[in-house]
């Protein structure tokens, strides 16, 4: 037997050692690679002299997008972008139900693989910390890098304020870095199905309690009333964070409650004290009296879907979701949907919590001032108020689109939508308290919000989700 | 020239070696990252040794989900073997019928998983699911199908049953058309009953068939992750988190990663330990099919 060729040792300790190749070379790899330079400033600086649109002509910004309709305006407004500027933009667009996920795995990997992105403002809790996003301050204030028309005033200050923050958990929003652009948001507001609340004789809730009475009202009487199948309320109900930030938060806040007390920087779950029990009590019973049926699987599409179908009495969520159902032949309800704050809280209180759509840039980028030019213009006047009369770009992020004449009378046919914006637009704000672990308290949040619905004891489920947030969040 | 024959066996499984390495590879970075404190909100972890495999061994969490996991992938493979078995039989008889539903069987499992979930979701929809619409003239129109936790892990159990049960069949169909024919010639010759020669001759000589099937659906239904994630996420509460879904969230969603991946490291070696004795348990059974054909 020829000794080289059937050498079973020899052969192994090829094999062992080729294995072992990856895997040691794996161990100086790094994690993720997070080698930028903290102590460096930054790329903003290094953009000096006059402003000029056509600074970066020729360059290629690459854009990673959810499929929504605010994207859709803004592709379809693109070629002015680069009219404007010389430069390209190429883009992918996911469905949001798997765009976060791409974005963080992109992110996480340590890839420039996107120069800029849409975000939520949650996402800078959890971006923002390991150094993935760029603070867009510097070039805010970089008159070279900024056009004068570009007017940062003119932003709700609230929104402003939102994608601000210090990367410390539980410091207040507003404070640090500005880690991405509000673009376009939603405040949480209740849509109702007029024609219903006409035939029983409705007026719209104003406390929670009437909420929920009118809740169980709708799902008893609409359908004798000729409304086949209608329940009363659809609020979200999926195990997901997204159940917990529209409708629940905004009722929770308005109640005066909060989702953590931070007491010298340590974060203390707040979602078990007695009022909150109670509060969490009284929602899960106003879906189960008014709720939809498969209520835990109910995502904004259910929701938005079934105010259109005239499957739902009520809407208690995104004032776009019900937006997207009013306007004119998108649905059969539309022409039949107004809007209303929702209800106050005990202490007349209209604390509304928002999701802002914001745009960032990748700190990894290598293409940082031509994405800060498409961000800015993303972000500006023109096209925004494009995007909002010509698209379906709502609710404005700047204060002078939302006095646009041109935007009210758009948005007049639909009842109460600017009235309604305009009484909640400064109480809308951000209602959780920033910290990191966000997307885990709320998606842990919302299966104690099921396990309620479900029959368990509010009080010794969300006992659990606070022992259980407390080591990970304090 | 001496040294071209001595590379040539080398050679010839270099491809399986890269291979090897490919899944080496990722196995060892994951497993190498287990052993650190490696999260979004930590880009720079320290070393903690075994401290997540203790957390993760330490959570209820972990064992709910352990015990999820556990049922539906018994629930599953044994739903699935019964059924598939059945069918075969079924469809053993040569006629036109039996060949034209062999062809039709072959369709869910040409559909993607996530997109049957997705399909029943819809279709178990209490007030537009067609389910429901159907059972409505029996009294049985309000089923609330995945809004309690035992109705959410059936009805996944369900669609996998949905899916993959043609799996089962199509090989145990083929093993049933793959039995020698000497030994049912000579229990027919006896008077053997169709019964005795089921549970004698039939079964015994298809178990290794079986076994095979019991093995790949078990240990897939182990892992699984885009039926119950598609269908309900998990819920209600925590009813339907197997471990997958436990090490998705905790990986990707929340980003802890050398958690989420501890999870993982746990699962395969259950998997692996799983597959281990089924494996074993299929030479057994080889054995003695071999000695009743014989």
């Amino acid at each position: 037997m020829d000794r080289h060729v059937h050498d079973r040792r020899r052969f192994l300790a090829l094999t062992g050692a080729l294995a072992a190749a990856p895997l040691l070379s794996a161990c100086g790899t790094g994690f993720g690679g997070d080698d930028r330079d903290e102590g460096g400033g930054s790329a903003a600086d290094d953009v000096t002299g006059a402003f000029d649109w056509k600074r970066e002509k020729g360059a290629t910004v690459k854009a990673l997008l959810n499929k929504h309709p605010y994207t859709d305006a803004l592709i379809a407004d693109l070629k002015s972008f680069t009219e404007k500027t010389g430069i390209e933009v190429t883009y992918d667009v996911f469905p949001e139900d798997n765009y976060f996920d791409k974005l963080t795995v992109d992110l996480a990997g340590g890839r420039a693989s996107y120069d800029v992105f849409m975000l939520g403002a949650y996402m800078v809790w959890q971006y923002g910390p390991p150094g993935w996003l760029e603070d867009l301050g510097p070039w805010m204030r970089n008159s070279s890098a900024t056009a004068a028309e570009w007017d940062r005033e003119d932003f709700f200050p609230n929104l402003l304020r939102a994608d601000q923050w210090s990367l410390k958990a539980g410091a207040p929003l507003g404070r640090g870095g500005q880690y991405a652009l509000p673009w376009g948001w939603e405040t949480n507001v209740v849509a109702y199905n007029t024609e219903v609340f006409r035939r029983l004789g409705l007026k719209p809730a104003e406390s929670f309690e009437e909420l929920r009475e009118l809740a169980g009202v709708i799902k008893r009487k609409a359908p004798g009333a000729g409304f086949d199948g209608m329940y009363g309320i659809a609020v979200r109900g999926s195990r997901s964070w997204a159940t917990i930030h529209p409708g629940f938060m905004t009722m929770y806040a308005r109640n005066g409650l909060r989702d953590f007390t931070v007491e010298g920087g340590k974060l203390t779950p707040a979602m078990n004290s007695p009022e909150a029990v109670a509060f969490t009590e009284d929602w899960a019973d106003m879906v189960r009296r008014g709720g939809p049926p498969s209520w835990t699987s109910y995502t904004w599409y259910q929701c938005s879907g079934d105010l259109g179908a005239r499957k739902a009495g009520m809407l208690f969520d995104a004032d776009t979701a019900a937006y997207f159902q009013a306007v004119k032949g998108a649905s059969p309800a539309s022409g039949k949907i107004a809007f209303h704050p929702g209800p106050k809280g005990p202490d007349g209180s209209l604390a509304t919590n928002m999701w802002i759509w914001s745009l960032g840039m990748n700190a990894r980028s290598k293409r940082k001032s031509a994405a800060w030019l498409f961000l800015q213009w993303a972000t500006g006047k023109e096209h925004l108020r494009r995007a909002a009369l010509d698209g379906d770009h709502i609710d404005p992020v700047r204060r002078s689109i939302g006095r646009d004449g041109a935007y009210r009378d758009k948005m007049r046919h639909l009842p109460g939508f600017i009235e309604t914006f305009e009484t909640v637009v400064d109480q809308t704000k951000i209602q959780f308290t920033p910290q990191a672990q966000f997307f885990d308290a709320t998606t842990s949040w919302a299966a104690a919000l099921q396990e309620v619905y479900g029959g368990k004891s509010a009080k010794s489920v969300l006992d659990g989700l606070a022992d259980d947030l407390s080591s990970k969040v304090g | 020239m001496r040294a071209r024959p001595a590379l040539r066996p080398y050679l010839l499984i270099l491809p399986a070696l890269l291979l090897t390495c490919g899944i080496l590879y990722p196995f060892g970075l994951g497993l190498y990252y287990t052993l650190f404190d490696f999260s979004a909100a930590k880009p720079r972890p320290d070393l903690v040794r075994l401290h997540n495999y203790e957390t993760v061994l330490t959570q209820d969490a972990f064992w709910h989900s352990a015990w999820v996991t556990v049922l539906y992938a018994v629930g599953a493979a044994g739903v699935e073997t019964v059924l598939g078995v059945a069918v075969a039989l079924l469809l053993h008889r040569s006629s036109l019928a039996g060949r034209v539903l062999e062809k039709i069987l072959i369709l869910p499992l040409m559909i993607a998983p996530v997109i049957a979930a997705i399909m029943w979701k819809l279709m178990l929809q209490p007030s537009v699911g067609v389910i429901n619409h159907l059972l409505e003239p029996f009294g049985l129109g309000g089923v609330q199908w995945t809004d309690t936790p035992a109705g959410a892990l059936l009805s996944s159990i369900a669609v996998d049953v949905w899916v993959y049960t043609p799996f089962v069949a199509i090989l145990a169909l083929a093993g049933l058309r793959s039995l020698p024919l000497s030994p049912f010639e000579a229990a027919q010759v006896d008077g053997a009953g169709p019964w005795y020669t089921f549970r004698r001759l039939t079964l015994p000589m298809l178990w290794p068939y079986v076994m095979v099937a019991v093995i790949f659906r078990f240990m897939d239904s182990l892992k699984v992750f885009d039926i119950i994630y598609a269908l309900t996420e998990g819920g209600p509460g925590d009813s339907t988190v197997v471990l997958q879904i436990r090490a998705y969230l905790e990986a990707i969603r929340f980003q802890r990663y050398s958690f989420g991946i501890s999870y993982t490291i746990v699962l395969w070696a259950v998997v692996y330990l799983a597959a281990m004795v089924l494996v074993r348990h299929l030479g057994r059974i080889q054995r003695k099919a071999a000695e009743v054909s014989a």
